[in-house]
């Protein structure tokens, strides 16, 4: 601990419950006035609910526990009041308009008057030379009246944090403030960082990118399922990845996968090559680079990466293109190479994407359960001629998944907006396996539900390897992964790092290669 | 007008009744604008001495709005896939005022004498019903592809639309009234011809009234044989005795307003057009895959386009669908008033609008059925019917008007405002209707974060 100066910020004993889960518990933070404290943690591992606490946007009193900041205990009802105190938090995805200029972002809500009065029409020569004079700060040399939608995501992240110098900001808090930064903006932004702790700022940093964090922190604190574990020390240099990766993954495995010993392993019967994704708005970003990769017959294969790695936009961008532009390279299905052009030629060849946000873009939350199962295939339960529905078999068909799937609820005409997200996930599950799928890509199929409901869909998702599916399981849990699948490639920015069969992955080799861009020759 | 035949229902009970409306969501609600409707019609039937279930005004009230209604069919459809279309009546203008100068020029050419008359006639009809189907195709072809495949949100589409196709119908008609050959009349302003023995009541419209029983009662039967032979769960018989005889009761009613008008007057024609085309288009959006894209490009068409539903084909055939609808109200319309001019359709695509969303359809899309915007349309046309009856000023009843659909929307927010979306939720940003409170907002177990979240995939066909 850097003990010599003073904390400007003390968080103890925070503990913050959604309904069913307790997302933090009993947390402490200690932040010592002018350093640059990182925090890291798996995703979901409750480090921007921790922020979120601490900047009012979870008010005093839906949490337990004090906040001291600058030695008083302060109760913040709203994100208004922590600012006007001087913490001032940067979402990953930046709160900035596009359409306006960079000048009205950074005083938006805050605009100077004429006058110096509380109302009345803006002074808007007064705000553009604060803008100016702000922009210098952050060493950006744009023009302030540039709309912002025409500068970079690596420029805006600086207006953001004028915006915030704006404020009077002593506590600064980046939540991945470097996710969708190229290299060189990455470098500017972290010599930003170091440049405002001279001048007496401190900041708070959650990344995933530990060499960053190796690179620039005074301190780390590590959480890990709602706990924070341990904070260390880096000014005394023992700390490298490898010791943070240590503490944001060990835990006990518990035994709650299913036993699989890999003998419904078949043939290769879906690669897919050289795949290279741009992304649809920022033409020039790769967010698949020429990845290479097969599935087996009653394979699970899993998919391990951070956050934003593009392991979402692989499996979209396979499954009928509906991610990404300019797509190239090619997929291969029992050795014949195939065009799949949209989502029904995907569906026609036996693909299935169950999307990690199934509230989204998994269901209609208007249908009722029976009318959710059959919606991928709808020509199974409709006459050939006129595609009448047959809604007797509709109801029995997804009847038979309610009692196989075990989806807890009385009858399949109930909303499935009423349903917990467990068996949501469950209905998705069946209206993707109602379609017969030969491939089944799982995104995060097991995010935001609780324990039991996941071992449940374990076991669903090994049944169908078991009868002779491919299973492409993506993944942030990496005890997930290593309980589930049989074979594991790694993504980091796009590119995939290593492949491991599971008997010899561990957390931390996973954790390795999802990190850091220490590309391998993989199959 | 309950004479239309009801539409087939799934099962017996209660709580089934309200599934005749179609989605299980908005049955229920749909009962309640039924009851709502019984309840304006004795209502007025107090207010006005008798005269609103009197034979000639029920008779006259399918006569005056079946336009209304067909154009409602159309519309649900289109904002139950989340848009709206604000061209109908220019479209139906257009469409009017091309077949009839076509019609006309048949007609100068064409010399029948004696008994070739009625010949000619049918044949007339027909014609124009297939010409305003095909111009209506054709305006519904442009309009689509500019939402569908351009992805030019549907407002602006059809705003443009009744600009152009507005200009379009004095430009073809020189901006000057035409009568309409006598012979069309019979499709909008025709009876179900009576036939010998002539009795005090019109034969044909009893023997109608027979059909629409016997449908009842046959279908009732087919469902609870196919659900015994399924298995399923039944509802006790009695329900379903009880259900038979309320709606045989009903169709007896019908059939005696319908039935005892002035002589020479029985069910109307364009009544018939109306069951006819409520019975298909009930099927279309209840049993059918087409209808299921429309429900779930409405309700979500990010899941849509992941479940595999052609997003464009839908949003196409939907807006091709109006047009063609609004084109036969055209015809149904002129036929009735026998003249066709520019003021032709003039504000049909509001009323046609406070219809759909008086019968429960949400203005977010993904709900809404065929036979509560027929409800909505009726509600609006008793009340039209009523207060005129009670000799109330145009000026009032339009205020009236407004406030009927103003409240009408307004119960339907506040009842949906424990679930589904609503049109408040419209307002605020997008998401905001997730927050029922800041804090209660669980963004754990992982926060659906932002890298991703911020990746999704944008279609190329945004749904306005």
């Amino acid at each position: 601990m850097v003990s010599s100066a003073p904390a400007i910020l003390e968080m103890r004993g925070i503990t913050k419950r959604f309904p069913g889960v307790i997302a933090l518990d009993n947390v402490t933070l200690k932040v010592q006035t002018g350093e640059i404290h990182a925090i890291c943690g798996e995703n979901g591992a409750g480090k921007s609910t921790l922020m979120k606490v601490l900047s009012g946007v979870y008010p005093f009193g839906t949490y337990e526990g004090d906040i001291v900041y600058n030695g008083e205990t302060v109760e913040f009802s709203g994100i208004k009041q922590s600012e006007a105190a001087g913490v001032v938090i940067i979402h990953q995805e930046l709160a900035l308009i596009p359409e306006l200029s960079i000048t009205e972002n950074i005083f938006l809500g805050n605009e100077p008057r004429l006058r110096g009065r509380k109302s009345g029409p803006i002074d808007w020569r007064a705000a553009h030379e604060g803008a100016k004079a702000l922009l210098e700060r952050v060493g950006l040399q744009d023009d302030p009246d540039t709309k912002i939608k025409s500068i970079g995501v690596g420029k805006q992240q600086l207006v953001e944090i004028a915006k915030a110098l704006n404020k009077n900001v002593k506590l600064l808090i980046l939540d991945e403030p470097t996710a969708a930064l190229n290299e060189g903006d990455s470098q500017h932004l972290l010599g930003l960082l170091r440049d405002l702790k001279t001048r007496g700022i401190t900041s708070i940093m959650i990344s995933h990118k530990l060499n960053e964090i190796e690179a620039i922190a005074d301190s780390i604190t590590i959480i890990r399922d709602g706990h924070a574990i341990e904070t260390l020390d880096v000014s005394d240099g023992s700390v490298d990845e490898d010791r943070i990766i240590r503490g944001m993954v060990g835990r006990v495995l518990e035994n709650r996968f299913p036993e699989h010993d890999g003998s419904s392993i078949g043939d290769v019967f879906f690669e897919v090559r050289d795949w290279t994704v741009r992304h649809p708005l920022v033409a020039d970003r790769l967010v698949a680079k020429h990845s290479n990769f097969v599935v087996r017959r009653g394979e699970v294969v899993g998919f391990a990466g951070l956050m934003g790695a593009g392991r979402t936009e692989l499996a979209m961008s396979i499954f009928g293109q509906s991610y990404g532009t300019k797509i190239s390279g090619s997929i291969v299905m029992d050795g014949q190479e195939i065009q799949i052009r949209n989502v029904q030629d995907a569906i026609k060849h036996g693909i299935a994407y169950v999307s990690e946000d199934r509230k989204a873009l998994g269901l209609n939350l208007l249908d009722d359960i029976k009318t959710s199962v059959v919606s991928a295939k709808l020509d199974k339960v409709a006459s050939k001629r006129i595609g009448s529905i047959d809604i007797y078999k509709e109801h029995a068909v997804s009847d038979d998944y309610r009692k196989s799937l075990r989806i807890k609820t009385p009858t399949v005409d109930e909303g499935v907006n009423k349903l917990s997200g467990g068996n949501q996930q469950k209905v998705v599950l069946a209206k993707w396996m109602f379609t017969d799928p030969r491939l089944l890509i799982l995104d995060e199929p097991t995010r935001g539900i609780d324990v039991g409901a996941k071992t449940e869909i374990y076991q669903i998702i090994r049944q169908l390897a078991e009868n002779g599916a491919g299973v492409v399981l993506i993944s942030s849990e990496l005890p997930e992964l290593l309980g589930v699948a049989d074979r594991i490639y790694t993504i980091f920015e796009g590119s995939i790092t290593d492949e491991l069969p599971v008997t010899r992955a561990t957390p931390e080799t996973l954790m390795r290669s999802m990190t850091s861009n220490r590309k391998k020759d993989v199959a | 007008m309950t004479a239309t035949p009801v539409p087939a229902k799934k099962s017996g009970g209660i709580r089934d009744l309200g599934r005749m409306f179609g989605g299980s969501n908005s049955g229920l609600r749909q009962f309640g604008i039924l009851g709502a409707l019984v309840l304006i019609i004795l209502i007025f039937q107090v207010l006005t001495g008798g005269k609103t279930l009197e034979p000639g005004n029920v008779i006259n009230i399918v006569r005056a709005n079946t336009y209304v209604l067909i154009l409602a069919i159309g519309m649900v459809m289109v904002i139950v896939a989340g848009h709206i279309d604000l061209s109908v009546g220019a479209v139906a203008a257009f469409s009017n005022i091309v077949t009839v100068t076509i019609l006309k020029a048949i007609d100068s050419n064409w010399t029948v004498t004696g008994g070739g008359e009625v010949t000619k006639g049918v044949l007339m009809s027909i014609l124009a019903i297939v010409i305003a189907v095909a111009i209506g195709a054709v305006v519904g072809a442009w309009q689509g592809y500019w939402v569908a495949y351009v992805g030019v949100p549907a407002f602006i589409v059809t705003l443009a639309g009744m600009l152009i196709f507005r200009g379009l119908n004095q430009f073809v008609g020189h901006s000057t009234p035409q009568t309409v050959p006598n012979y069309l009349g019979y499709i909008g302003g025709g009876y179900i011809p009576d036939f010998p023995p002539y009795l005090p009541f019109s034969n044909g419209t009893v023997l109608l009234g027979l059909i629409a029983a016997i449908a009842v009662i046959w279908n009732e039967l087919r469902l609870r044989r196919r659900q015994r032979s399924m298995g399923a769960e039944m509802a006790p018989q009695w329900v379903s005795i009880v259900k038979i005889v309320l709606l045989v009761l009903v169709i007896a009613y019908a059939t005696y307003l319908f039935g005892t008008g002035r002589p020479g007057t029985s069910f109307p024609i364009p009544g018939i057009i109306l069951g006819i085309l409520v019975l298909v288009y009930s099927f279309v959006t209840n049993n059918t895959v087409t209808g299921r894209h429309i429900y779930s490009v409405g309700g979500n068409w990010h899941a849509a386009e992941l479940s595999g539903v052609n997003i464009r084909r839908t949003n196409f055939f939907v807006m091709m669908n109006m047009s063609v609808l609004a084109a036969l109200a055209g015809v149904v319309f002129v036929s009735r008033s026998l003249a066709t001019g520019p003021g032709d359709g003039t504000g049909w695509e509001l009323d046609a609008i406070a219809a759909v969303f008086i019968g429960g359809a949400a203005v977010s899309g993904g709900i809404g059925t065929v036979i509560g915007s027929i409800i909505g349309g009726l509600v609006i046309a008793v009340l039209n019917n009523g207060l005129q009856l009670m000799s109330v000023s145009s000026d009032q009843v339009q205020i009236i008007k407004g406030l009927v659909l103003l409240i009408a929307v307004a119960l339907d927010v506040v009842s949906k405002r424990s679930g589904g979306r609503s049109l408040i939720s419209r307002f605020r940003r997008p998401g905001a209707d997730l927050a029922a409170g800041p804090a209660d907002r669980p963004d754990v177990p992982p926060a659906g974060n932002s890298a991703e979240a911020s990746s999704r995939p944008k279609s190329t066909v945004p749904n306005p």
